[in-house]
């Protein structure tokens, strides 16, 4: 029996980011020398992991909760849509985040940056879209930290996403950005995105209508999967 | 034609990742106890100076052993679904960019023109210094169908193809794959586009 293969359409150029940035120094030992070989899609590809629904729970889209008292920092909402590339929406998908916490620094023991560790923040949350590819999350807004890829390197304010989507071919893991940072503009990962409207899509958008008011600003933020292949329906 | 939205780019997972997504239980694809041949697959993630990359995150993707995904694209009724097999795995490297998981060995699955492709598992691997996750699969050295894989026949030189074959080391129960992944270099193994 034949089975039909729903592709999904090849990365636009310069939508993603290149392996070799040597601005990003790390990039420089770990990004491959030979171009990849191109991997015609298969049920391998197309397929995925399948997270149903109450397999985490309502907490833990709030990471002000959980501990003795709530963290310090500006409490924020940050909601919004994951999406394909043809603006269908995408339920039922596993979206992971984590980030540092007001101050900078992250519950991580790798990350020894003289900033205080805050007891009520850990920086972890999971969600499922809702049937409208819906999520959202209560967090606070992480502070900018330095890392060593320059002399005077700091990442801007950012906040990690992990999103499955359908497919094996859709796994996406980015960073959520804020507007107006102006650590954006000498950001190495953030500036190896090629195309401009590309890296404007990391940017979430402020939004006060998902904001709660005297107790939360809100953040829109969006997330285009990939979409299917234009070609109709094949036989494999 | 309605106008396409431009796509999400990709961002490194940095160096935090584990706070969030190490989840030690998804290594072990067989914890349900799903049925078919049970394997270990180890190795090593390597960067251009053949130093390990004890900050890599790997994802595995895999059939279950009938050959069968669990995933709703995957309408083949005569390859049954296995219950306890999702197909999904996570690990981390350790300081010396080992990893180490637990799966069976999966059933072939058909590639293009319906021929089957040979068993493997796809991998994708995130790590600090990766912009976007390297993509890559797992065959397995001591599979005779690997001969007519269509991906592996696409790659002209046999040296690169060695890079996707995991070598058996032991005969224990369950016996043990090697699968180092260079991510440059000497011996890069060889990454995909999909």
């Amino acid at each position: 029996m034949t089975t039909a293969v729903r592709r999904f359409a090849p990365t636009i150029p310069g939508t993603q980011p290149p392996y070799l940035y040597p601005d990003y120094g790390s990039t420089v030992k770990r990004a491959p020398q030979r171009p990849p070989f191109r991997l015609e899609q298969t049920l391998t590809e197309v397929t995925g992991p399948v997270f149903t629904d109450g397999w985490a729970g309502p907490e833990a889209a709030d990471l002000t909760r959980g501990h003795g008292g709530p963290p310090l920092g500006e409490r924020i909402i940050v909601a919004g849509r994951v999406l394909d590339e043809d603006a269908r929406p995408v339920p039922g998908t596993l979206v992971e985040l984590w980030q540092c916490n007001a101050a900078g620094r992250y519950r991580h023991p790798v990350d020894q940056h003289d900033a205080p560790l805050d007891p009520n923040f850990d920086g972890v949350g999971q969600v499922i879209t809702n049937a409208r590819g819906e999520y959202r999350f209560l967090t606070i807004k992480p502070g900018a930290y330095p890392w060593r890829n320059g002399p005077n390197s700091w990442r801007p304010a950012h906040i990690h996403f992990s999103v499955f989507g359908p497919a094996f071919a859709t796994r996406l893991v980015t960073q959520m950005y804020f507007p107006g940072d102006p650590l954006l503009a000498l950001d190495a990962i953030f500036q190896s995105v090629p195309d401009s409207a590309a890296r404007e899509r990391l940017i979430a958008a402020y939004a006060p209508e998902f904001g709660r008011p005297e107790w939360a600003l809100g953040y829109r933020f969006d997330i285009v999967l990939r979409g299917r292949a234009a070609t109709p329906l094949e036989p494999q | 034609m309605a106008e396409k939205l431009i796509p999400t780019p990709s961002q490194t997972v940095g160096p935090f990742f584990h706070m969030a997504l190490e989840r030690p239980q998804w290594s072990d694809l067989t914890r349900d106890g799903p049925a078919g041949e049970r394997i270990v697959i180890t190795g090593r993630v390597l960067d251009g100076d053949g130093m390990p990359v004890g900050d890599a995150c790997l994802e595995l993707w895999q059939a279950n052993a009938a050959g069968r995904y669990a995933h709703p694209d995957d309408t083949r009724q005569d390859r049954p679904l296995d219950p306890h097999f999702r197909g999904f795995g996570r690990v981390s490297t350790d300081a010396e960019g080992r990893f180490r998981f637990v799966t069976i060995r999966p059933g072939p699955v058909p590639g293009r023109g319906n021929a089957l492709q040979a068993p493997h598992i796809a991998v994708a691997i995130f790590a600090r210094g990766l912009l976007r996750q390297l993509v890559t699969r797992i065959y397995f050295a001591d599979e005779p169908t690997n001969e007519t894989d269509p991906v592996l026949s696409a790659i002209a030189d046999p040296a690169l193809r060695q890079t996707l074959l995991a070598q058996r080391v032991n005969d224990a129960d369950p016996p043990t794959y090697h699968f180092d992944i260079v991510l440059q270099g000497k011996g890069e193994t060889v990454f995909f586009e999909v």
